[in-house]
């Protein structure tokens, strides 16, 4: 991949931190992450449930509740100050120069509309074009995404389409304006195995033809390797190993990143023994002072209690976020 | 589709006819015997006789009610006790009366209901919201006697700005959309609106309220769409389940009317069963009740249907 230097990253983001007001509680979702993404290139977000990845995303987007949430840091996302922008700048950013996959195309689509009305009303919106043009685009776009008598489906509704059709309709709905960034929130979890991978084949394909960016969130590591080029764990809000994919899934270094790969059936198929992590990731509104990892970690020391620890760069191009890799180990 | 609608008219016909049996079996189930109220109680057993005979009261009963449904369908529901006149006549003038004063009720109640509910459910937990809720609250709890009482001491009594009851002369037949007419109806309409207004401004806050937490919402809105068009969506989502809280509603409403027309003197079928009731006119009880059956038939049958062809899901697949 091209460094950062040369080329002006397309997402900035600084030190962020977003939280969210239920009744007495604040929780804490997203807890001071960094990171840069350069056009064409594909981060992926690794973690378990709950760590703040589908938080993070959709920060990005200023899609989370406005009224509950806060957030703190700054956030640039192609040329655009996210937190400070006004109500128009963002709605023209969103579904235009970002778009987003969710997770459960099911419920991700409107019930009572057509998926050929959804779509154009995209491109309708941002594009200005007369609803005849953008249904036509419409349909280029279903024959994009591969789906098979694209004509017809134009006029249905989403509850009369299969699982991974509705999943590629979602694709190609998030292509209409052709993106520069395309954030992808677990987009296969809700498939079959099988049609997981052809759907995943085309994303990869369509990124690499439009040129598009992607921050692709998912907790299988088998995905993450398919499609990344940098990966990020991510860990009770915050990005706990950072780096490059290959060397990342030959020698993970965090103590959470490591037990994650070897939890994963792949691990397994490589003759590693499967193991699971111990105990359970912590409360978001009660986040330990220290490190959010160490109650479950076997290397934990005293030092590990107090403060939570700095990402460092390594030479490699890796950052981690621990006191004990490499320092004496 | 068309199958489906001639099969859901099929199947009310059924309950028509079940309730209409009831209704006539109301002059049976009332207490006394029905021929006390016809002829004098002095009157030589020979007449009561003769007075049985001529009114089919000597035949079973299944085939008493036959004879009663026979006349129905050719429009012949008797003549009404108390005043000589056909009951057809009594009703057609006091159905027209009542479906002025609810539609005056039921037409502005029901926007505003529809308005305030969504604009509490787009600003849940806000003020709005608030003030939308304790005012449906209190707007449900409000007896229809109660309220009548307070706006004629209030309107009529002490500012004279409206009369207390009645109706302009003709009332229905000679309605016109004029100062003179519709003052009359101001106060029966606002009483007879209050519940419903309170119910559906709630029942609209929780469907357009579950409607804007579900997922396809921050879709929208991830697209960039407009609040207007995302609006449009809520709309197309809320309509369905809106209508059919709007039909029961309306149910209601006329179902009120019995009690706020008798308040207000207001002559539609509420005053008119009020009437029948205390005057033991049992030809005009039985139509009375049986057109406001029939009515009730009609009106579930309309908002289901009405339910089906605004839903496109359903449209596509009835009956599933
Ligand atoms: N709108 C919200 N209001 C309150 N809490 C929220 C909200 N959205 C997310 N959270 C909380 O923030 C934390 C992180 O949630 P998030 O959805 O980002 O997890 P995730 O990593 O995407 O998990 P998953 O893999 O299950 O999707 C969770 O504890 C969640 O309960
Ligand atoms: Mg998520």
């Amino acid at each position: 991949m091209v460094a950062p230097a040369e080329i002006p990253p397309l997402v900035q983001v600084r030190d962020l931190h977003v939280s969210f007001r239920t009744g007495d509680r604040i929780i804490r979702a997203v807890n001071g992450v960094d990171f840069d993404l350069v056009p064409r290139e594909t981060l992926c977000i690794l973690g378990e449930s709950g760590s703040g990845k589908s938080v993070l995303l959709r920060s990005l987007m200023r899609l989370n509740p406005p009224r509950r949430t806060t957030v703190s840091g700054s956030l640039q996302v192609c040329g655009l100050d996210v937190e400070h922008a006004s109500d128009n700048e963002l709605s023209d950013l969103r579904g235009g120069a970002v778009s987003m996959i969710f997770q459960e195309p099911l419920t991700a689509f409107d019930p009572v509309f057509t998926i050929g009305r959804q779509i154009s009303e995209t491109i309708v919106r941002h594009d200005r074009v007369s609803w005849s043009e953008a249904s036509r685009r419409a349909l280029d776009l279903l024959e994009l995404v591969q789906i098979p008598s694209a004509k017809q489906r134009l006029s249905m509704y989403p509850g009369e389409l299969s699982g991974g059709l509705r999943q590629r309709a979602m694709i190609a709905m998030a292509l209409s304006c052709r993106p520069q960034l395309l954030l992808a929130d677990e987009p296969t979890t809700a498939l079959d195995a099988t049609v997981q991978i052809q759907v995943l084949v085309l994303l990869r394909r369509l990124q690499q033809e439009l040129g598009m960016a992607m921050i692709f969130v998912t907790h299988d590591i088998g995905v993450a390797t398919e499609i990344a080029d940098r990966v990020a764990v991510m860990y009770a809000g915050r990005f706990v190993e950072e780096g490059p994919i290959g060397a990342f899934v030959a020698a993970p270094m965090h103590p959470y990143a490591t037990g994650l790969l070897a939890a994963t059936v792949n691990a397994a198929a490589r003759d590693i023994r499967l193991k699971a992590i111990p105990g359970a990731p912590p409360d978001p509104s009660r986040l330990p002072p220290g490190c959010a990892f160490e109650p479950r970690c076997e290397f934990a020391i005293d030092a590990c209690k107090t403060g939570v620890p700095e990402l460092r760069n390594l030479a490699s191009g890796r950052s981690i976020r621990c006191i004990r890799v490499g320092a004496a180990p | 589709m068309l199958l489906y609608l001639i099969r859901r008219v099929l199947y009310a016909l059924p309950i028509a006819l079940a309730v209409s049996f009831v209704c006539f079996l109301l002059v049976h189930i009332a207490p006394g015997d029905p021929i006390s109220s016809i002829v004098p109680p002095d009157a030589p057993p020979e007449v009561v006789e003769q007075v049985r005979v001529e009114y089919g009261l000597d035949k079973p009963i299944i085939v008493q009610f036959g004879i009663w449904l026979l006349h129905i369908l050719g429009g012949d529901f008797g003549k009404s006790l108390m005043t000589g006149r056909s009951v057809a006549q009594e009703l057609s003038s006091a159905v027209g009366n009542t479906v002025i004063l609810g539609l005056t009720a039921a037409i502005p109640a029901f926007t505003i209901a529809c308005v305030l509910g969504a604009l509490a459910a787009w600003w849940r937990d806000g003020w709005i919201d608030r003030i939308v809720g304790s005012v449906s609250i209190a707007a449900v709890s409000t007896p229809h006697y109660w309220l009548g009482i307070v706006l004629v001491i209030t309107f009529s009594v002490f500012m004279q700005w409206l009369p207390a009851m009645g109706a302009p002369p003709g009332a229905a037949s000679e309605w016109r959309f004029e100062w003179d007419h519709i003052r009359f109806l101001v106060l029966p309409a606002i009483t007879l609106a209050i519940i419903p207004i309170g119910i559906v401004t709630r029942s609209v806050r929780g469907i357009v309220g579950d409607i804007l937490n579900q997922d396809f919402i921050v879709t929208l809105g991830a697209k960039g769409l407009h609040n207007r068009t995302i609006v449009l969506h809520v709309i197309k989502n809320a309509a369905p389940t809106t209508l059919t809280v709007l039909g029961l509603q309306f149910g209601h409403l006329i179902g009120g009317s019995i009690m706020v027309e008798t308040v207000f003197a207001w002559p539609g079928t509420g005053f008119l069963l009020n009437n029948a009731i205390f005057q033991r006119d049992i030809p005009l009880l039985q139509g009375t009740v049986l057109i406001l059956s029939i009515f009730f038939v009609t009106l579930n049958l309309a908002v289901d249907l009405l339910q089906t062809l605004l839903d496109p899901r359903i449209r596509r697949h009835p009956g599933q």
